[in-house]
C-alpha cells in the first residue's frame, strides 16, 4: 500500500533519512521503533507530504505522492505533539476538520472521542488544555473518518494507564478491518499485544524490517523488548 | 474547498479585535480630519500621508504576525487532504480581503462621503490595492524565515525600505546625474515601488503636479494619460501577484 523507494532527507549536514526503502502492506500492524533521532518521525512526515525528501520517491496505492494530495483522504494521522489552533474550543476544532473532509461519504466515527470523554468538554479552549487531553483530541480526530490507513506517532505518550488502554483497544479493532497502522513508540512493552511487523531505525537508516514471529524464533525472546535488546546486543558484537 | 478555510481565517481575524479596532480608529481619524479642515481637498491632502504610510504598516506587520500565530492551523490543515496551494492562497485572501474591508469602511467610507471626485475614489483605490500588495509582501516574509522574530524584523525592514530608504536611493541618484536628463528613467524607477506609484496617481489627479516643474510635466504626461494609468495599474497587479506567487512556491516545498 505505501511503498518508500529510496528516501533521503538532509537537514544541514545531518542526515535525517539515508536512502529508506520500506514496503507496507494493508492488514499490517507496524511498529516503527528506533532510538531518539533515528528518523522515525521524518518518515511519517515524509508519507504525509509535510516534508519533502531531497531524493527518492513514495509510492500509495501505486501513485506518486509527490504534488498530489488527494491521498490523504485515506490517512488518519495522529502527530507526536498536536498542535492546534489556541483560541478555538475542542468543538470548533472538529467541526472545522468535519466540515473540511464532509465530501467523505463515511459518518464520522466519534466512539473514541466519547470513551475519552471529549464529548462533555468540547466548549474549551484548547490553549487550556493539558497534554494528555491534546493527545486524547489528536487520537480522537486521527479515527474519525474510517481511513484505510492510520498513522500513529507515539500515541501513547502522556496518556492516563485507562485512556491508553482505551486507544489500544481501538487500534485492535481497527486492525481486525484490515487497516494498515504505521504506530511509532518507545514503550515496547505495550506493542507486544498489537503489532504484527517491526521495523528498526537507526541514524536515519531502516536496520531491519522483520515480522514480529519471525524476530521472536530467531532471538528465542517472546516479549518484543527483549528481542530487541538481544539484536542491538549482537549487532553490536558483529 | 478554499471558501471553508477562508471562512474559518476571516471569522478568525474578526475575533481577534485587532483589525476591528484599526478600523475603528480610521474612521475616526478621517472623520475629523474632514470635520477640523475647512477646506475638504486639504483633509483628502492630510489622509494622503496616512494611506501612504499607515496602510502597508499595518498591513505588512498584521499578516506576517498573523500567518506566524496561524503555524498550528496551518500544520493542522496540511496533515488533511488539502492543496498546500489552496490553504495559502486562503490565508492571502482571509487576510487581505478583511484589512481591505477595514480600509474601506476606515478611510474609503469617509472620503467618499465627504469627497466623491475622481481624486476620493483614486486614494480608495489606491489604499485597498497598497493594503493586498502589502499583505502579499508579508506572506513572502513570513514564509522566508521559520524564526518569527527575524520574520517581523524583514517585514519592517521591507516597509522602512519602501517608505523611506527606496525614496533616499532615488534622491541620492538624482542629485549623482543630476547633469543628466533623468525623467524618463524616474518613471521606470517609480515602478520598483509600490507606494510611489500610488502617490504619483493620487497627486496627479489633486493637479498639483505643476509645483513639481519639469519632471511634474513629464510625469503627467505619461501617468496622467489613459496608457500611463492601464500600466500603472498592470505594474501593481504585479506587484501583488510575483510575491505572493513566490511565496506559494516557497510554501510548496516548505518542510512543516
Amino acid at each position: 500500500m505505501i511503498i518508500a523507494q529510496n528516501i533521503t532527507k538532509k537537514f544541514g549536514k545531518l542526515y535525517a533519512l539515508n536512502n529508506v526503502s520500506l514496503q507496507c502492506s494493508k492488514g499490517e500492524c507496524i511498529a516503527l521503533i528506533g532510538p531518539n533521532a533515528s528518523g522515525k518521525t521524518t518518515f511519517i512526515k515524509c508519507i504525509l507530504g509535510m516534508v519533502s525528501p531531497d531524493a527518492g520517491s513514495i509510492l500509495f496505492n501505486g501513485s506518486l505522492i509527490s504534488k498530489s494530495w488527494l491521498y490523504r483522504t485515506q490517512i488518519g494521522y495522529m502527530p507526536q505533539i498536536g498542535r492546534y489552533p489556541e483560541n478555538m474550543t475542542i468543538g470548533q476544532v472538529f467541526d472545522m476538520i468535519e466540515d473540511i473532509r464532509s465530501n467523505q461519504k463515511t459518518t464520522p466515527d466519534k466512539e473514541l472521542l466519547n470513551a475519552f470523554g471529549l464529548d462533555k468538554m468540547m466548549h474549551k479552549r484548547m490553549r487550556t488544555l493539558s497534554g494528555g487531553t491534546r493527545q486524547k483530541v489528536s487520537a480522537a480526530l486521527s479515527f474519525l473518518f474510517d481511513a484505510e490507513v492510520l498513522i500513529l506517532d507515539e500515541p501513547t505518550a502522556g496518556l492516563d494507564p485507562l485512556s491508553s488502554e482505551i486507544l489500544k483497544g481501538k487500534i485492535i479493532k481497527e486492525k481486525e478491518k484490515g487497516k494498515l497502522i504505521l504506530i511509532t513508540s518507545h514503550v515496547l512493552s505495550e506493542l507486544d499485544d498489537l503489532v504484527t511487523e517491526i521495523i528498526y531505525m537507526q541514524e536515519g537508516k531502516v536496520k531491519f524490517h522483520k515480522p514480529l514471529k519471525i524476530l521472536r524464533e530467531q532471538t528465542g525472546e517472546e516479549k518484543l523488548s527483549r528481542a530487541i535488546a538481544r539484536i542491538i546486543q549482537t549487532g553490536n558484537d558483529e | 474547498m478554499m471558501n471553508k478555510i477562508i471562512k474559518y481565517i476571516i471569522v478568525d481575524i474578526v475575533r481577534n479585535k485587532i483589525v476591528l479596532i484599526y478600523t475603528f480608529l480610521s474612521l475616526v481619524i478621517s472623520l475629523s480630519v474632514f470635520n477640523l479642515e475647512s477646506n475638504t481637498a486639504k483633509g483628502l491632502l492630510s489622509l494622503l500621508n496616512i494611506i501612504l504610510i499607515i496602510v502597508p504598516l499595518i498591513s505588512i506587520i498584521f499578516s506576517t504576525i498573523y500567518v506566524y500565530n496561524s503555524s498550528e492551523f496551518i500544520e493542522l490543515l496540511v496533515s488533511q487532504p488539502l492543496k498546500r496551494k489552496n490553504i495559502w492562497l486562503s490565508l492571502f485572501t482571509g487576510l487581505s480581503s478583511s484589512l481591505s474591508f477595514a480600509f474601506l469602511v476606515g478611510t474609503g467610507l469617509p472620503i467618499i462621503l465627504y469627497q466623491p471626485t475622481s481624486t476620493g475614489f483614486m486614494m480608495v483605490l489606491m489604499g485597498v490595492l497598497l493594503t493586498i500588495i502589502f499583505t502579499g509582501i508579508a506572506m513572502l516574509a513570513a514564509v522566508s524565515t521559520r524564526d518569527k522574530a527575524r520574520g517581523i524584523g524583514l517585514a519592517i525592514l521591507l516597509w522602512l525600505y519602501f517608505s523611506l530608504i527606496f525614496d533616499a536611493l532615488v534622491l541620492f541618484i538624482l542629485f549623482q546625474f543630476s547633469d543628466y536628463p533623468l525623467e524618463k528613467p524616474m518613471i521606470l524607477l517609480s515602478f520598483l515601488n509600490p507606494i510611489d506609484l500610488g502617490r504619483i496617481e493620487i497627486l496627479l489627479k489633486m493637479d498639483i503636479s505643476a509645483l513639481m516643474g519639469y519632471t511634474g510635466a513629464v510625469f503627467k504626461d505619461f501617468f496622467g494619460t489613459g496608457t500611463g494609468i492601464v500600466v500603472t495599474t498592470i505594474v501593481l497587479f504585479l506587484w501583488i501577484f510575483l510575491p505572493v506567487w513566490v511565496s506559494v512556491k516557497k510554501f510548496g516545498s516548505k518542510d512543516l
